[in-house]
């Protein structure tokens, strides 16, 4: 199990750059609304690419992609390193 | 196609290999009896009276929409919830001879709401929706290609202790990709009948139509999935690992695009490209049918106006009721070409690109991308610009997106701009540039940044901050049928045509007869344009136009532009005429261009239209809510009278405050001119 510090938040990985998710702490309707999205422990992620304007941001899951703003892609804790 | 053959020919034609033969046997053994029943209908008929109703639950992008059109035909009813701006669609199919409701439910993640409006979904499931039935059986649809993520949701349908029926969706997309899963794996993992269809292609609706027909027979789940959110997604997890026998490679065209789609560079400029053209269609491509309608409403007034006699019936069934027709189809062709377009954008997977692209911008005044294209159809007509906010899933961005469309430049203002500037804006140049068109393009520059404050303030002091994250799936790129096309574009006229047409075929009814009532004998010796000039002046709108004339003086206005204001109600450029009849103008726009010019005011020897006047009058169209469709297609579209209330209070009283401001301040540069 890894440890909580080595944990970031998903905006900070680049595009191409990989993820596990950790953890994802917001308040009750966005954690509800991610983890209906897929973004639960133990998912991995990975960062398609950014919007010409740098945001928002185009995440890859669960076999589709989906875009969120970077203030919100903040609240999931992610350990980067590669799929 | 019988049943008997439709899995086969799925198999076959379509999904080489992606889907084990399993599926077959299920499909045959639910289809036997619905041989029968086509048979004889009326016999079945007899036999099973009972309503059904179905739930159609997915998320977006998922093809439900083209699974609930394949299922239901053409025969959708379209409403609201009560209460909320939530659409809701039902339609009716024959299923194996049974009468069944369908209720498509809005799409959606999750079933957990965090939204007022995703808490009506939730009322309804549980049947605590007031006039509105609970569905007896739910069906789930599943894009095949996305299994991870949409297994999710099929896991929060299960606990719902419904039957439940998976249809998977997109299997044709699935094996092209050199994806393969079990469905009959996936049967058995989950303990509900899982079905595979190609909606677009009608593939395997035929077993899907004869399993639909008995919920009853539906296989329910031993122990439902576990809800809480890290379990259930191992639960997804494992029963991924159990029936997905290859996952589908990436969509490569799809990659391949979007590298050139979403260029910092050349996605920006596509996107520019692609708005140009769109805006360019809605305001441009659609005149010639506007002019036909135009044409043949009129032509149709004169036919139905020589037939008749002369009198007040003839009078109002040619300007009070073919002319409120014609009010009303008039907006058909922006509306039609408005949703042919965003229908193949959005189905084609752009329209999610173009607010992917432009969302940093909107989010600065806090709205999101998706309000992009409804502002931007505003500048051709509010009306298609208000209904094509239904793309919106947030409901406060949705509802500013709303009330400031009216501030964008529709082209209803056009003919009014034209005549003020063209009869006292110079036709000087500044450098390259005639001061005409600067000041046209003044009063769009003052429209859309007005927009882009106003939002602003509203969502920050009325609505207040969207608790809802922003999120936006990125489907793969797919090219339409255009069946899905023109259904949604015949979905869209009808909507309007029957919620907001009625209510402004009404609304100029009234008009005309506030227009027209009390009846007065004008002098002897006048002729019938100034008779007609004589009846506007006593009818019940020309004493309105006097009465208001107090409230309209600080913005240099008198009574006639104040009839004109009233009569403008109908549609902003409604004013154009009404000047007219007023000066007794014949008809054309120079005659009424030289009258404005000339008129003077008998107490004080001034002209009407002064410079100051023009200006302010210019501006009060800026602003103000002059057009009771907006109003009506307002109310349709948020389901209550309290938005277009508002709407109109707030941008009657910016408009009195600008006008107010801009008479003042151009009298006194005009006096300091002068002097």
């Amino acid at each position: 199990m890894p440890e909580k510090s080595d944990a970031i938040g998903l905006d900070r990985l680049q595009p191409g750059e990989a993820g596990l998710v950790q953890a994802v702490e917001a308040e009750p309707a966005l954690a509800t609304r991610l983890a209906d999205l897929g973004f639960c422990p133990g998912t991995p992620v990975r960062v398609a690419r950014r919007a010409p304007l740098g945001d928002p941001v185009l995440y890859e899951l669960r076999g589709y992609q989906i875009a969120l703003r970077r203030s919100e892609a903040r609240r999931i804790r992610v350990r980067a390193g590669r799929r | 196609m019988s049943e008997a053959t439709a899995p086969g020919a799925l198999s076959e034609a379509t999904a080489p290999g992606a889907l084990s033969e399993a599926t077959a046997p299920g499909a045959l053994a639910a289809g036997a009896p619905d041989r029968l029943a086509e048979a004889s209908p009326e016999l079945v008929e007899a036999r099973s009276p009972a309503d059904l109703r179905l739930g159609l639950i997915g998320s977006p992008n998922c093809g439900k929409t083209t699974l609930f059109n394949a299922l239901t035909g053409l025969r959708a009813r379209v409403g609201n919830y009560p209460g909320v701006t939530v659409e809701r669609r039902e339609g009716v199919a024959r299923l194996g001879g049974r009468r069944v409701e369908l209720v498509d439910l809005p799409g959606t993640y999750g079933l957990r709401p965090v939204s007022p409006d995703e808490e009506v979904v939730e009322r309804l499931l549980a049947g605590k929706l007031e006039g509105v039935g609970a569905p007896d059986a739910l069906l789930v649809i599943a894009d095949a290609c996305a299994l991870e993520r949409s297994l999710l949701l099929v896991a929060e349908v299960m606990a719902l202790g419904k039957p439940t029926c998976l249809v998977l969706t997109m299997v044709d997309e699935l094996a092209a990709r050199g994806g393969r899963l079990d469905v009959a794996r996936l049967e058995a993992a989950l303990g509900i009948p899982v079905l595979a269809v190609v909606g677009h292609r009608g593939l395997g609706l035929d077993a899907l139509r004869a399993r639909l027909a008995s919920p009853e027979t539906w296989e329910r789940p031993v122990v439902p999935p576990p809800q809480p959110a890290a379990e259930r997604a191992g639960w997804v997890d494992s029963v991924v690992s159990a029936v997905v026998q290859r996952r589908p490679g990436r969509h490569r065209l799809t990659d391949a695009v979007d590298r050139v789609v979403l260029h910092p560079v050349w996605g920006s400029l596509l996107f520019a490209v692609v708005m140009v053209t769109f805006f360019q269609a809605i305001f441009a491509w659609a005149t010639p049918a506007m002019d036909a309608i135009n044409g043949l409403v009129a032509a149709g007034g004169d036919r139905v106006g020589e037939a008749l006699p002369p009198g007040l019936f003839r009078d109002f069934l040619v300007d009070g009721v073919i002319a409120g027709v014609g009010a009303v189809v008039i907006f058909l062709p922006q509306i039609m070409l408005l949703f042919a377009l965003l229908s193949t954008l959005e189905n084609l997977g752009y329209m999610a690109r173009a607010a992917f692209v432009v969302d940093r911008l909107m989010g600065r005044i806090g709205l999101e991308g998706r309000s992009f294209v409804a502002l931007l159809s505003s500048y051709a007509c509010a009306i298609p610009g208000i209904m094509a906010t239904r793309g919106i899933p947030s409901p406060k961005n949705r509802l500013v997106t709303i009330l400031v469309a009216p501030l964008m430049t529709c082209s209803a203002r056009l003919p009014v701009y034209t005549l003020l500037i063209a009869a006292f804006v110079p036709a000087a140049t500044v450098g390259p540039l005639g001061v005409q068109g600067l000041v046209l393009l003044g009063l769009y520059l003052l429209g859309s940044l007005s927009a882009l404050a106003v939002a602003a303030v509203l969502k920050r002091q009325v609505v207040g901050p969207e608790r809802l994250p922003f999120y936006m799936e990125l489907p793969p790129y797919r090219v339409p049928t255009l069946r899905l096309v023109l259904w949604q574009v015949l979905d869209r006229a009808w909507a309007f045509l029957r919620r907001a047409g009625t209510i402004i075929l009404l609304v100029s009814m009234v008009l005309w007869v506030l227009l027209t009532f009390p009846r007065s004998e004008p002098p002897a010796e006048a002729s019938p344009s100034e008779a007609a000039s004589y009846a506007l002046e006593h009818s019940v709108a020309g004493r309105i136009g006097h009465g208001i004339e107090p409230a309209i003086a600080p913005l240099g206005f008198d009574w006639k532009i104040g009839v004109g204001l009233v009569a403008s109600l109908a549609a902003r450029e409604v004013i154009v005429a009404t000047l007219a009849q007023i000066y007794a103008a014949t008809g054309d726009q120079t005659s009424l261009r030289d009258a404005i010019r000339a008129d003077v005011d008998p107490a004080t020897g001034q002209h009407v239209f002064d410079p100051a006047t023009v200006a302010s009058l210019l501006v009060f169209f800026v602003f103000a809510l002059q057009c009771v469709s907006t109003l009506a297609i307002m109310r349709r579209e948020t389901n209550s009278w309290r938005w277009p209330a508002f709407a109109f209070s707030y941008l009657l009283a910016l408009a009195w405050g600008a006008s107010f401001v801009t008479h003042r301040i151009v009298s006194l540069v005009a006096t300091r001119g002068a002097a």
